[in-house]
């Protein structure tokens, strides 16, 4: 995997590194926005290497710990039917809804499937006529264009028994939310390269000049981090607040057209809680209405629940860069990726299963990093 | 196989009849089906004395008066996956775990679950490729038992094996006998056996090319034990949970540390890609085909020039040692220079969805 490899490589890493160092006249305050990122982070302990020069707060990108409690707890309840299989991707199932998760429900007897694709839930949907098959669609614009794709082959088709409970959501007017916020800390922002993949930089230019904060899309492999690190500081030490990007093997400013014209064909945006973040404007995705037959809340009259959080978990301050996962008084003992209180405790992108994982204090003591 | 009864009773249906192209209820009635099905379909593939008297149970004699007894139960799926099939699997699998155990196989004993409408031509694969395994490792299947259930109530067949081994004094490695000083050795690439099977279900969408490590590792166990003998303090076969759940068993088991370095971990290319490609972590990949061993400090480049010297072990490596501090606890250094931990997985790794 020479492709990879380069992107982890020791002295590459070393001398951007150095180069931060260097750059700093003090420490900085950046944010990396997507989850991916923040698990290449800590699982390459770069903010350990990084401690003296900026500060990483964790972002709000993690698609999984966003969606709102109701809408799994209408997975859960459209679960229960008899005459139906959800299907949706693997991390969803594990997430708490207000009573239990979609793994305890299978093993309950709901007819739960783990897809990689929405278009594996159609695939279903076509082997199962005798059945309605439900996609749990969740995802930022990383997975909506997928999701996009699988409906309109499924009107093309006319496959009548497909339906998606859709809690996509749009990156952007949660970044918003958090720069606009009265206690924002946030200085230079790294935003997400998979998701800028899809929808290209250009959205970011208003949003860097109206907040004055320098915008990095960047990958998601060490050197990748440490580049777009450096990039933000230059601009931060410069007086610069740009939007400019790393991750230039994979991100175009116009982004991938086909993807987001999928997208729009098929979606529209809506005002959407986000779990932690509250209702943002324009924070999700839903189906149009030449589309509504493919509303699974519409065919199954699931809509307007509103379910309580949990009151022990504070994932919404996580979310918001507010709290340091280690200093939520449940980490690492009420809460667990065993027994999560909450979804960044269980998503493979949340920053509490990335602590969990990779930096858990140890009852033996602390271990020591060595470099 | 070992209803006398049933395969006594006379038959006058050729071998491998017509209209007998699948499994049905009736192989597992008792009666002439059953008969036909071992007498046809097994017993082919396994000749010898024990397994010949069709008793009740098998006798055999064992020089030993130390005996290691495994068993391990077999549900992969797909039942046949590039290099090899849950026939081999079942019995590598089981010789491997009395192999770590120091003990050196000398029967088997197996077990089958088939499905209502299995097919006999895909059964005989599997009998063929476990015959095969046996012949290889130099041990028998002494005795053995088939049930048939409706179809739905399985998936094709599941395999029980249970394997009989001789353990010989002056020699037992054992999960509790980690020390601090040890050296960690990763007898081979790591992660090829689970990669190999999921690639194998339709679900991947891509290639993937990689064949499962699938194999009998007593020749690599007899060849460490020639050159390092007892400072051999543990043996493992890193199967389900991959090396990382088998380094945080060993580390809990023997009360130590284990520092692992991450550019010493030999990751195949294309375990490595399609890892990536799921948001996997092979640490966490089965191996069917590789051992963990923990070896004094002292004996531990010998130990490596042992393994390589052999064809299963020619990429073996020091990926790690023993330390006294974090006891029960699993670290890496990364190739950036840092430290995290590598700790036992909740439950299935779930494939990331952006």
């Amino acid at each position: 995997m020479r492709h990879v490899s380069e992107y982890r490589d020791r002295e590459i890493a070393r001398k951007l590194l150095d180069a931060v160092r260097i750059s700093v006249t003090r420490r900085w305050v950046l944010m990396e926005v997507c989850g991916g990122q923040t698990h290449t982070i800590l699982r390459h302990g770069l903010d350990e290497l990084l401690a003296d020069c900026v500060e990483l707060i964790h972002g709000p990108g993690c698609p999984v710990c966003v969606t709102p409690v109701e809408d799994i707890d209408t997975a859960l309840e459209l679960a229960k039917r008899q005459d139906l299989i959800l299907a949706s991707f693997g991390d969803m199932l594990r997430v708490p809804g207000s009573h239990s998760d979609l793994l305890r429900a299978r093993a309950g007897g709901a007819d739960v499937r783990t897809v990689y694709s929405p278009l594996d839930a159609l695939d279903i949907a076509r082997q199962r006529p005798d059945k309605e098959v439900v996609f749990f669609a969740v995802g930022f614009e990383t997975t909506a264009p997928t999701t996009a794709m699988a409906v309109r082959h499924a009107r093309e088709v006319g496959l009548s028994n497909f339906t998606l409970l859709v809690s996509h959501v749009t990156v952007l007017p949660a970044v918003t939310a958090i720069l606009a916020s009265p206690g924002n800390r946030v200085q230079a922002l790294l935003a997400a390269g998979h998701v800028c993949t899809v929808m290209g930089w250009r959205e970011y230019e208003p949003i860097a000049a109206q907040y004055r904060v320098p915008i990095v899309v960047t990958g998601f492999e060490p050197v990748d981090i440490l580049e777009g690190v450096l990039m933000a500081v230059h601009q931060l030490e410069g007086g610069r607040h740009q939007v400019e990007n790393q991750y230039s093997r994979s991100v175009r400013r116009e982004g991938n057209r086909r993807a987001r014209d999928a997208m729009t064909e098929v979606f529209e945006r809506v005002d959407r809680t986000w779990r932690g973040l509250g209702k943002l404007p324009g924070g999700g995705l839903a189906l149009r209405q030449e589309f509504a037959d493919f509303d699974a809340r519409r065919r199954f009259g699931r809509d307007g629940d509103y379910s309580e959080e949990t009151t022990e978990c504070r994932a919404g301050e996580v979310l918001r860069g507010l709290l340091n996962p280690v200093q939520c008084p449940a980490f690492g003992s009420d809460c667990t990726p065993d027994r999560p209180l909450g979804a960044p405790m269980v998503s493979s992108e949340g920053a509490c299963a990335a602590y969990y994982r990779h930096r858990r204090p140890v009852a033996t003591g602390a271990h020591d990093i060595h470099e | 196989m070992s209803n006398r009864s049933s395969i006594g009773s006379g038959s006058s249906c050729p071998p491998r009849c017509a209209g007998h192209d699948r499994i049905q209820l009736g192989h597992g009635s008792g009666g002439r089906l059953s008969g036909e099905l071992i007498r046809e379909w097994f017993l082919p593939h396994f000749t010898n004395e024990a397994l010949a008297v069709l008793g009740d149970a098998a006798v055999i004699s064992l020089r030993s008066d130390r005996i290691a007894i495994s068993t391990d139960t077999f549900v992969v799926r797909p039942l046949e996956f590039p290099g090899g099939n849950i026939g081999s699997l079942a019995v590598h699998g089981t010789l491997n775990d009395l192999a770590m155990m120091g003990a050196v196989p000398h029967a088997l004993a197996a077990g089958f679950v088939l499905e209502e409408g299995m097919h006999l031509e895909l059964l005989d694969r599997i009998l063929h490729a476990m015959a095969a395994a046996c012949r290889v490792a130099g041990v028998s299947i002494v005795t053995g038992d088939t049930k048939v259930v409706e179809r739905g109530k399985a998936d094709g067949v599941f395999v029980n094996t249970t394997g009989v081994g001789e353990l010989t004094p002056g020699f037992a490695p054992a999960p509790h006998r980690a020390r601090p000083g040890d050296a960690v050795i990763v007898s081979g690439p790591i992660g090829r056996h689970g990669i190999a099977v999921l690639a194998a279900r339709d679900e991947l969408r891509f290639e993937v090319a990689i064949e499962s490590d699938s194999a009998y590792l007593g020749p690599l166990v007899m060849r460490l034990r020639s050159a390092v003998g007892d400072a051999i303090h543990v043996l493992r076969d890193p199967t389900r949970g991959g090396v990382a759940s088998t380094m945080n068993e060993i580390a809990v088991s023997s009360n130590v540390g284990i520092k692992l370095q991450e550019i010493y971990l030999p990751i195949p290319q294309p375990v490595g890609a399609a890892c990536e490609m799921l948001g996997l972590d092979p640490l966490y990949i089965a191996s069917e085909g590789i051992l963990v061993a923990f070896v004094e400090g002292a004996a531990a480049s010998q130990a490596l020039i042992s393994l390589r010297s052999e064809p299963l072990g020619e990429h073996a490596a020091i990926v790690g040692h023993v330390v006294s501090d974090h006891a029960g606890l699993v670290t890496l250094e990364t190739q950036l220079g840092t430290e995290r931990i590598v700790d036992l997985l909740p439950g299935d790794q779930l494939p990331r969805i952006c």
